[in-house]
């Protein structure tokens, strides 16, 4: 491979956003036949760093060079045209299109005049889908394809313009375990095709299972880059964050009193009648795999999704499908998927923040006095350290893990007594992810009762007391905290566990 | 093709119910039903324009507006300023299609709100034809009969049965659109762009360029509609001429399976949207126990329905599968 050394390029870029700098004198190179990983906290460049090169930002300072040559990119379509395939962290597909068309998008073979040349795209797209090994009908609508079927689509979609260099944002972030698999021995596969692969994760062991070099930026600078025998997992770490990662310390526990008690609770997620309990100052893990009902179980807790069988939240009763008498109550609930369900991404993080607890502040008829919320605001990104710390940005402005810090900022503003998360940290960094974890513990400190769902083993055994698993919507087991073990929770999940 | 059963259902149905009701020989009579398909076809060709824009996530208020403009302004250039229908004609459809044009202009590149552009075009455009011809009644009289056949010509099929000639326009119209829509790039493009328009962005597809090309067809289609409404009609008054037609025409798309937020239609489905509301229309008349007064409601409330009965279909069939 006579090219191979340095396909992309970025040299000494810089990139702000309105006097927030975001990119600070990044220069970084990928090779071609190799997987650079780019790591770091949220809100340390990476997406930044990753949209100067495919073309959607352009640096202020610093420029972009393919094979040695200065260029400037002028869209995403033209870094394409120059073989730089994007895939975002947002997949960008049309849903009311079909697999093929997808594929094809902004490449449609032509038979002249204008129109399709529907044989040719037939057999483009087979062979885009067989290179990664996709296999569904070219006719099926893309909105029926599973989160992996998408992501493969997309990558099928990327490659089929002969790329030579792959730019992906966090691929993995929704994708199971075997999906991932499957993604990441793709890349392998396009790596000894000589591709340049630039990939940003917040999955360590991806990055050490497939990473040939390391670039780790922290607070828009490049802190640091590691070569393949250095690439640790508490190395990098230690790069990002800037210092160790302090221990748990784990504060003393008083149980309180039950506050919150559910009891013969039957949806159409869960078949059997289930209970649970969860004191004052207690977090409960509901643990399991993906369909176990654990979403679903929150959701109709706080009245989102109907049931039978009874909530008390201390004490007092709810009724179900009335989340305005759950949030009056003091239960408050933070959805997993924060873009569609946790934020309203056009409107500034003010908004967002003051949002559930608006309804506190509104004097007769609904009548909001002028700056109402402005408090609550300030007081949700101090608390979570949002960052940059400014109510007036747009909250679709911000890294994915300071949005995550807003959703549950503007619950938290309520004081609830009861915290019921889905999935608190999913596509959040490790800095952050400590940061949220110290909060919550500090938070049944206070004597809030919590209960939250994860689907990462690591997290329900660093923040449960107690993991309640779940299997096909029925409660399987409960462990307590120091009976837990990964291979103990995953034994139950799957149904092997002793009954 | 299965997105547009349940409103060919509902079409059929309609039918039946108002032959059933209405006393015999009048919603069957050979000249009941060419007259319906006559209207049909002219607020299909409107539709088509209306269906397009929608599709590529977008919305045109202009419409009726368009049809007053160039109803309006053909009799009055032709017969009251003595032009001639050659140079009227192609003029007054390439003025409609630059409208449409500019249209899609401000919507793209001044990034402006598609229901906003056209909502100043419905007010300007009747304001412009009323101002021009002073707000009077305009008519062919007697002149350009040949021209005026494309409007209210007939072709006969029976003694009393004869196809209206617009109807041969909208086959037409109809399989271009559908070509256009189904087997060019400009179509794919146009619904990609509906379904997810930073998508298209970044595989390079020029956004600004196809949406204009919605605009300027809706544009063209209002003004072909506008010439065939005043050759059928033969006289047009520049404060009704036209008035709720791009209402009409939204609803035929959406009720044929457009959807509002964008990506999702076919020209079929815009048919028999079309003649859908114009058979609801003709029943009215015809149904003495329904006063004609309450039309409006009628229609949207049977439209409501028709929207309602959809969407919880399509939900119950979503939930069995999920």
């Amino acid at each position: 491979m006579s090219d191979a050394s340095g396909v992309i390029e970025a040299r000494a870029v810089s990139k702000g956003f309105g006097g927030v700098v975001a990119l600070d004198d990044v220069s970084v190179s990928a090779r071609g036949g190799e997987i650079l990983a780019v790591i770091g906290e949220n809100g340390a460049g990476k997406s930044t760093l990753m949209k100067i090169l495919c073309g959607v930002h352009h640096p202020d300072g610093g420029e972009v060079l393919i094979d040695g040559k200065a260029v400037s990119l002028a869209s995403p379509a033209d870094a394409f045209g120059r073989g730089i395939a994007s895939i975002p962290q947002e997949l960008e597909l049309c849903d009311s299109l079909t697999v093929l068309e997808n594929v094809l998008l902004g490449r449609e073979p032509r038979s002249g005049g204008g129109f399709l040349d529907r044989a040719a795209g037939a057999e483009a797209a087979s062979s885009a889908l067989a290179e990664v090994a996709l296999d569904v009908p070219l006719d099926r609508p893309i909105a029926e394809l599973g989160h992996g079927q998408r992501q493969l689509v997309a990558l099928a979609r990327a490659l089929g313009g002969h790329a030579r260099v792959l730019l992906l944002d966090e691929p993995t972030a929704t994708l199971s375990a075997t999906e991932t698999k499957l993604l990441l021995d793709r890349l392998e596969a396009m790596r000894a095709d000589g591709v340049a692969i630039v990939l940003i994760t917040h999955r360590l062991a991806e990055v050490e299972a497939i990473a040939d070099r390391v670039v780790v930026l922290r607070d828009g600078a490049h802190v640091g880059t590691l070569e393949k025998g250095e690439i640790e997992r508490d190395e990098m770490v230690r790069r990002m964050v800037g210092r160790d990662l302090d221990e748990v310390l784990e504060e003393e526990k008083q149980l309180q009193e039950v506050r919150l008690a559910v009891s013969g609770l039957r949806s159409s997620a869960h078949p059997d009648p289930l209970d649970l309990e969860v004191r004052g100052g207690e977090r409960v893990a509901l643990a399991g795999l993906v369909g176990a009902g654990r979403s679903e179980l929150l959701e109709a807790i706080f009245g989102l999704r109907g049931r039978s069988g009874s909530v008390e939240v201390d004490g007092k009763g709810l009724a179900p499908l009335d989340p305005h008498a759950a949030v009056e109550a003091g239960v408050a609930l933070v959805p997993e998927e924060r873009a569609a369900q946790g934020l309203a991404l056009e409107q500034t993080v003010a908004f967002n923040a003051a949002l559930p607890g608006l309804f506190r502040e509104a004097g007769a008829c609904g009548w909001l006095p002028a700056g109402a919320g402005n408090a609550t605001a300030s007081e949700v990104i101090d608390r979570l350290g949002v960052r940059p710390a400014d109510p007036s940005l747009r909250a679709g402005d911000l890294s994915g893990g300071n949005q995550q810090k807003v959703v549950i900022g503007k619950w938290l503003a309520l004081e609830p007594g009861v915290l019921l998360l889905d999935e608190p940290t999913r596509g959040v960094d490790v800095g952050a992810r400590e940061e949220i974890h110290r909060r919550l513990r500090q938070l049944s400190s206070e004597g809030v009762a919590i209960l939250f769902s994860s689907s990462e083993m690591e997290e329900v055994l660093a923040l449960a007391d107690r993991v309640v698993v779940l299997s096909d919507g029925r409660i399987c087991g409960i462990l307590a905290a120091s009976e837990a073990s990964e291979e103990g929770i995953l034994d139950l999940a799957t149904g092997g566990g002793r009954r | 093709m299965r997105k547009i059963l349940g409103i060919s259902a509902v079409l059929l149905l309609v039918v039946v119910v108002t032959a059933l009701v209405t006393p015999a020989g009048t919603f069957l009579s050979a000249y009941n039903l060419e007259n319906l398909l006559r209207r049909s076809a002219l607020f299909g060709i409107i539709g088509i324009g209306a269906g397009l824009v929608i599709i590529s996530g977008g919305i045109d208020l202009s419409i009726g507006s368009i049809v007053c403009l160039v109803g309006c302004l053909t009799p009055w250039l032709i017969v009251t300023l003595g032009h001639s229908p050659w140079l009227v004609v192609p003029a007054l459809l390439l003025v409609a299609a630059a409208l449409g044009f500019s249209h899609g202009m401000l919507v793209t590149k001044l990034r402006l709100q598609p229901f906003l552009v056209t909502l100043c075009g419905l007010f300007i455009y009747r304001g412009v034809t009323r101002g021009l011809v002073s707000d009077r009644s305009v008519g062919f009289a007697n002149e350009v009969a040949s021209l005026r056949a494309f409007g209210n010509g007939r072709i006969p099929i029976t003694d009393s049965f004869a196809l209206p000639a617009p109807l041969l326009v909208l086959i037409v119209v109809a399989v271009t659109a559908s070509l256009l829509l189904r087997r060019t790039v400009w179509g794919r493009h146009l619904r990609a762009i509906g379904s997810n328009e930073t998508a298209a962005r970044h595989c390079g597809i020029d956004v600004d360029r196809v949406k204009i090309g919605a605009y300027l067809l809706c544009g063209l289609l209002s003004g072909i509609g506008g010439l065939l409404f005043v050759f059928d009609t033969n006289t047009a008054q520049p404060s009704n001429f036209g008035n709720f037609y791009e209402l009409f025409a939204i609803a035929a798309a959406v009720l044929g399976g457009c959807s509002l937020r964008g990506g999702e239609g076919t020209i079929i489905g815009v048919l028999v949207g079309a003649a859908l509301v114009q058979v609801l229309r003709n029943a009215i008349v015809l149904i003495d126990a329904i006063p004609k007064d309450i039309e409006f409601a009628v229609i949207g409330a049977i439209i409501l329905l028709a929207v309602v009965v959809d969407e919880a279909l399509r939900r119950t069939v979503a939930g069995r599968k999920g």
